[in-house]
């Protein structure tokens, strides 16, 4: 099992969604997130003064599959997330150990 | 059964026919019957007005808790709830003798302190007439907040607003308005034209705003340590724009509401005060798009404000085409006046000094330019004066007032209360618990 974590602007959020519904994909966890990278931040105008904005918004994608999935649901994210310019964000993936159900108390794949 | 019913009936009837009939009505009669319905149109729309007025309040709640951060939203509330409640009673006990009472020397009123004017059974227009004149004295108080926000001591915010409607409102009040009751000041003797208070109660209370400001000093980290300015965001620009369309309708009791009477000037002021209004956001929008780049949100809600302000003192002299103008001048000065103070380090967080000291003086003066029966040398002379004696008597009255509570009881909370923001030290609370706290109210 994998887990994908995708930082992605927030406007993207609802294609990314459809994406990795279409191929299946059950469940999803969004957080909304602040961070920079290499486009450290933008200026913006409060009464007349410039000031930085060193956190950008952005929304924090997370799900966890079957490994036989990860490569396909990783082609979508990036497809649909991607606007062709700085601050599209990042993909980052992880081996999961265990996943477990409360209600149910099932493990592993089921439990997905 | 029925037919004696009916019987009775006629001669009721008859009977009240003849004792209405009685007197049959006269000239005189006549005159003073239309006499009343206008006394009771002048109370109707004196009080009308006195509600919006008071409605004033509530724009000033939104506007300043727009504008500055959510961990003092509590504070800025409570203080406006208090300058209102507490300057009510302190204008019934003093400010309004003080003001309106019978003045000889035409410098302070010395009768009808917690109005004792009124008796039973007698004249009710003093009540009508102090009902107008209390939410007057309430906004020029509750100006001062806004510039002083976010660093305040809550207890040295009390005192100011007790002594701001008890004694430094009425006394300059009262040169230049005594005479709408029982006194008679020596400003309104020479002439001073102020309809609806561009002096009397804006400057007033934007100049106790500039001595609040400069006697705190900025608030923490609205300057870096090479003194460059770092811009504190307002948490809620939707709520500070729902006030300022909440002080505009305020306004239509504010300046048509000063004629204390039913009649048809109130058309005019209206239309003027609407007009100033539109021009000083619009005019306010431009100039911060050409200087800044974008069509600033602030600066437009600040201009419709500073339009308004510096329409209330010739709103019933001047045509509406001078109020396009005057409105139009204040949205341009506003701008220009609320990056001049913060490049001078006076750090007043929602533009109150600009709009109400700054453009009360610019109306003020505006009045006598446009006066609608011409203007002279000497028309403009004595606007001027006014000008000068408001701002010389209030900030120099607010400035040793501040001292003063600063030494005392103090008038700064201490640097880690300003972090952790006055809610939580002033008040022990958190305006939106169920919100998740944001980097911008943690700065």
């Amino acid at each position: 099992m994998k887990k994908i974590e995708a930082i992605i602007k927030p406007f993207k959020l609802d294609e990314v969604k459809d994406g990795l519904t279409s191929i299946g994909i059950k469940g999803i966890t969004v957080s909304e997130v602040k961070g920079f990278g290499r486009q450290r931040g933008h200026k913006e105008i409060y009464r007349g003064a410039e000031y930085q904005v060193d956190f950008v918004p952005k929304v924090k994608i997370e799900v966890v599959i079957d490994a036989s999935m990860a490569g396909e649901a990783l082609a979508i994210i990036q497809d649909r997330a991607k606007t062709g310019a700085i601050g599209d964000g990042k993909i980052f993936i992880m081996p999961i150990e265990e996943v477990i159900r409360i209600r149910t108390g099932e493990t592993g794949k089921d439990a997905i | 059964m029925k037919i004696i019913a009916l019987f009775f009936l006629m001669i009721m009837t008859t009977v009240s026919i003849a004792v209405a009939g009685d007197e049959p009505p006269t000239p005189l009669t006549n005159k003073e019957a239309i006499q009343l319905v206008q006394t009771n149109a002048d109370y109707i729309w004196t009080l009308i007005a006195a509600a919006l007025v008071f409605f004033m309040q509530a724009g000033f709640s939104l506007v300043e808790s727009g504008f500055t951060r959510a961990k003092n939203a509590i504070n800025i509330m409570m203080k406006n709830l208090m300058d209102f409640s507490m300057g009510s009673i302190a204008y019934w006990a003093l400010g309004f003798g003080l003001m309106f009472g019978v003045s000889k020397s035409g410098w302070i009123g010395t009768s009808g302190f917690f109005l004792s004017d009124f008796t039973v059974g007698g004249d009710p227009w003093v009540l009508a007439f102090w009902m107008f004149q209390v939410v007057f004295a309430a906004t020029a108080a509750t100006i001062v907040s806004g510039a002083m926000a976010e660093r305040t001591k809550f207890s040295g915010y009390l005192v100011y607003s007790v002594i701001v409607s008890a004694l430094i409102y009425p006394i300059f009040g009262s040169w230049a308005w005594g005479g709408l009751f029982h006194g008679g000041g020596w400003l309104e003797k020479l002439g001073f034209i102020d309809f609806a208070g561009s002096t009397v109660v804006h400057s007033v209370g934007g100049w106790a705003a500039l001595a609040g400001a400069i006697v705190l000093g900025p608030r923490l980290g609205k300057y870096t340590k090479d003194g460059k300015i770092k811009p504190i965001l307002g948490h809620n620009i939707p709520l500070a724009a729902l006030g300022v369309f909440i002080l505009w309708l305020g306004w239509f009791g504010f300046n048509p509401g000063s004629t204390t009477a039913a009649s048809k000037d109130i058309a005019m002021i209206f239309v003027n005060t609407n007009l100033a209004a539109a021009a000083g956001a619009v005019l306010a929008m431009f100039t911060s798009w050409i200087r800044f780049g974008k069509p600033d949100a602030g600066m437009s809600l600040n201009g419709a404000l500073a339009g308004l302000v510096a329409i209330t003192a010739g709103c019933a002299n001047v045509t509406p085409l001078s109020a396009v103008i005057i409105g139009a001048i204040a949205g341009i000065i506003v701008v220009f006046s609320v990056v001049f103070l913060d490049r001078i380090k006076i750090d007043d967080p929602v533009g109150a000094v600009s709009v109400h000291g700054v453009n009360g003086a610019w109306g003020t003066l505006a009045a006598g330019l446009f006066n609608i029966g011409g203007t002279s040398g000497k028309i403009i002379g004595i606007q001027v004066l006014g000008i000068v004696v408001c701002f010389v008597w209030t900030f120099v009255a607010a400035f040793i007032m501040f001292k003063v509570i600063d030494k005392t009881i103090g008038l700064r909370v201490t640097p880690q209360e300003e972090a952790e923001g006055l809610d939580l030290g002033e008040h022990g609370g958190n305006a939106y618990p169920d919100f998740e706290v944001s980097t911008y109210s943690q700065r």
